[in-house]
């Protein structure tokens, strides 16, 4: 049993913890030292969020033992860690969105007056005392609603310190965030630390692993492959023990592509105050990518295209035939497809199956009077499972427990069915590991040898610039610059991304960490 | 423990109706008759009908609080239709489409003017009711000729044509919710409705749909009653969206839409009349029955809350 005196603020030892059918963690062990940001990463189901249960005290390990500050701990109620100074701060954000700032920081712990009544003056002094060392602007009395995400999780970082925490474990903490929010929580990172916090912080982006982290600690499988010092590892190097295999992470494309007729042609399509005047085509066989800062108006984009938001103008012609405005069933019927960027909420019903959700976009030319023909919609799905490597133990399990990469290429498998020609990806391997990454990638190349067109958004300018032939730039909702993909680098479409002005180009040079 | 929740959620309507009936079997001697248990299939007839409709509106994630009234509205207009002096077939069909077209300015109003179907449907079970007892100035309308009556009063087989009518609609619901597309749609709206529009699944029509089945539902009720009773009655049918909610969520349709059977309900339906029919046997004054009713709703919500949780 280790002594107070020295000890690691944090130490987990040999942590198993079986779930039915699968050992989501095997003898893990893991520590954390006060003032230091260790981050976790890990494709998903490499058991991340199962170690941070555990930690929280949502789940109890099979085996194993948890020290804070060499005090063995076991945790049976989530509430208990919180009490001994863990605050967990997940991707969706425990806020109560129509309460101020200050309300939400003590919620069930306001500082009263004599007679019960809430002492909101103290209330207040004791918010503006916590945001304090984090150079913010908020005001107390603010609703969290009226706030920017980055903005919430300070919020939530504040509440956390006001119940004297010790360890803060960010979950994906960057997912909704956009550049400069993200930039501002680093900055809130490193004053956490100056503060002698212990950060635990788990991220797929592993450039702001490579930013942020002392130490990493690498998950697979659910057993701990290494633990090192960030200086000691090169990103390469984690990404090889993530995936534990040499795989075609820096995909990029072999040969350049025959372009075919074109699919699609889009004349000044405009929401009132949302995208104004767009125009581009699509043809056969070409990925065309949009770039742009978080807010650029890509997604929504997307959306006015598929019909999911209304057009106040703009002409949309697909395989040279207008298309009129209507709804994604316009947009689905004439042969386009919409892989979204939030799965869960745009993509898959999640307490379906696998094959319902397959099916759903083709039911309409699967039935006889209506009645579904179920030998023929069994023998697509078997199909379609297998040609896109769909991993799920029965085309009858419930979508909900595959895993994120898995998940998307159920929908993309729904348009594989329906052979849709024109395929919008919104951030298609957001959230996703790297390996289903070269996977959907792979399947894109597929959709295009079967002679659709691909336009897709990406935040990623790495993915802009290896998978996509041209690129559109979006700016505050316009289009501000279409490149050729070939002929440009990461800082020329930054610099039209931030605007384009004179000056863009040093600008972008320097975000992006390269030598003017 | 695990083998017995997962048996419970998977029967637990089966259990639920098995434990009631030796139970009541024991409480009471009349119980167990033939006649009696006639009686209770034939009064669970109506509100079976409406369940059976209402589980396709709280399978895509809605609710129809109007159906009560719908009947009573249908019902009166029956009776308006027989003294017009149309046929019988033609009753049937005006009245279906009475039902049916409350749903549709249910299911419109839903869905072109956003508005909550709980909100919608409320306001809904208001009209309706309002005009029915302005159609007949708050009296029955009574007098229906022999052929009509026998949907109420007749029986085939020695099974009275209510039951039939019940049979035939949980038959004919079930094929729809699960062998047609349209039954798939409306599991998928109910999962995920953002999800399943971009699908390219027209789902506003949808909901719609479900709405006009709910409705023509309640109207094939207020056909069965107004036949029985020989008169429509502006009065029928009050507080009877609580029975029909209370079945089809104990029959395990999730008031969060996405999960849920047209068998479910009707043995939902059963289990309430079964209840019902106990506690008059057993001189439960009728106040009380109000209380017990009333309970049974809220536990059914509380059932399907520990559902979802896992």
């Amino acid at each position: 049993m280790p002594i107070t005196n020295g000890s690691p603020l944090l130490s987990m030892e040999g942590i198993s913890k079986t779930f039915p059918g699968v050992k989501a963690l095997d003898d893990v062990s893991f520590d954390l030292e006060a003032g230091e940001v260790h981050a976790i990463v890990g494709e998903n189901g490499a058991g991340k969020s199962t170690l941070i249960k555990i930690l929280s005290g949502v789940h109890h390990p099979d085996e194993g033992q948890i020290w804070l500050e060499g005090r063995a701990v076991r945790p049976q109620k989530p509430g208990e860690m919180l009490d001994l100074g863990v605050s967990v701060i997940y991707q969706e954000l425990n806020l109560t969105p129509y309460l101020s700032v200050a309300e939400n920081v003590f919620l069930g712990r306001e500082p009263l007056r004599a007679g019960g009544l809430i002492d909101w003056k103290r209330m207040r002094q004791q918010v503006d005392e916590l945001l304090r060392p984090f150079s913010v602007s908020i005001d107390p009395r603010d609703t969290v609603a009226s706030l920017g995400a980055a903005t919430q999780q300070v919020v939530e970082i504040a509440k956390a310190l006001s119940l004297n925490a010790k360890i803060i474990v960010m979950d994906e903490p960057t997912a909704t965030l956009t550049g400069t929010e993200t930039e501002r929580l680093f900055d809130i990172i490193g004053t956490l630390r100056e503060r002698g916090v212990g950060v635990i912080y788990i991220s797929h982006r592993l450039e702001e692993v490579d930013i942020l982290a002392d130490r990493v600690t690498v998950l697979r499988d659910g057993q701990r492959i290494i633990t090192d010092r960030k200086a000691n590892l090169t990103r390469d190097e984690i990404i090889r023990h993530m995936v534990g295999r040499e795989t075609g992470v820096r995909y990029s494309r072999t040969e350049s592509r025959a372009v075919g007729e074109e699919l699609l042609r889009v004349e000044g399509l405009t929401e009132e105050g949302v995208c104004s005047d767009i125009s581009f085509t699509l043809r056969r066989g070409e990925i065309l990518g949009v770039s742009g800062l978080v807010g650029a108006g890509r997604t929504e984009m997307a959306q006015l295209l598929f019909g999911y938001r209304r057009r106040t103008s703009g002409r949309i012609f697909v395989h040279g035939k207008e298309m009129k405005s209507g709804g994604p069933w316009h947009a689905v019927h004439s042969g386009m497809a919409l892989v979204p960027e939030e799965r869960k909420r745009h993509g898959l019903v999640q307490i379906l199956t696998v094959a319902d959700n397959l099916t759903l976009p083709v039911l309409d030319g699967n039935t006889t009077l209506g009645f579904l023909r179920n030998s023929m919609l069994r023998n697509m799905v078997d199909r379609i499972i297998e040609r896109i490597r769909i991993r799920t133990p029965s085309p009858r399990q419930t979508v909900r427990n595959l895993s994120g990469g898995n998940q998307q290429k159920v929908v993309l498998g729904k348009w594989f069915l329906r052979q849709s020609d024109i395929v919008i990806f919104d951030e298609p391997t957001r959230g996703i590991d790297v390996g289903a990454k070269a996977e959907i990638y792979r399947l894109m190349e597929e959709l295009l040898e079967g002679g659709a067109g691909i336009i897709m958004i990406s935040s990623e300018l790495p993915e802009i610039l290896n998978i996509s032939d041209r690129v559109l730039v979006m700016h505050r909702g316009r289009v501000v610059k279409e490149l050729q993909t070939a002929a440009t680098d990461q800082a020329e479409i930054l610099s039209y991304a931030i605007g384009g002005e004179s000056g863009a180009l040093e600008r972008a040079r320097e975000l992006l960490g390269e030598n003017v | 423990m695990k083998l017995v929740s997962i048996v419970a959620k998977k029967y637990g309507i089966v259990i639920g109706i098995a434990v009631v009936f030796v139970a009541l079997s024991f409480a009471h001697p009349t119980f167990l008759t033939v006649r009696n248990l006639r009686n209770i299939v034939l009064q669970t007839s109506i509100q079976g009908v409406m369940a059976v409709g209402m589980t396709f509106v709280i399978v895509a994630r809605g609710i129809d609080l109007s159906v009560g009234s719908g009947l009573a509205l249908a019902g009166v207009m029956a009776a308006g239709f027989e003294h017009l002096g149309l046929s019988v077939p033609l009753i049937i069909i005006a009245t279906l489409g009475v039902g049916a077209g409350v749903g549709l300015v249910n299911g419109l109003i839903i869905t072109i003017g956003k508005v909550t179907p709980f909100v919608v449907t409320l306001g809904m079970m208001s009209v309706a009711r309002g005009a029915a007892l302005l159609r007949t100035g708050g009296h029955p309308i009574s007098g229906f000729e022999r052929s009509f009556r026998y949907m109420g009063a007749g029986s085939i087989l020695n099974v009275p044509v209510p039951i039939w009518i019940f049979i035939g609609t949980v038959v004919a619901a079930t094929l729809v919710l699960s062998q047609t597309r349209f039954g798939r749609y409306l599991y998928a709206i109910g999962g995920n409705e953002e999800a399943t529009k971009l699908s390219g699944i027209n789902v506003d029509f949808y909901k719609v749909l479900t709405y006009m089945i709910s409705g023509g539902a309640a109207a094939l009720g207020a056909l069965i009653l107004t036949a029985r009773l020989n008169a429509g009655e502006p009065i029928a049918g009050r507080a009877y969206e609580l029975d029909v909610i209370a079945a089809v969520v104990i029959g395990g349709t999730s008031l969060m839409g996405g999960r849920g059977t047209v068998i479910g309900s009707a043995l939902g339906a059963l289990l309430v009349g079964m209840i019902a029919n106990g506690l008059n046997l057993m001189g439960v004054s009728a106040y009380f029955q109000l209380v017990i009713q009333g309970s049974i709703i809220v536990g059914a919500v509380l059932l399907d809350r520990l559902r979802e949780q896992d």
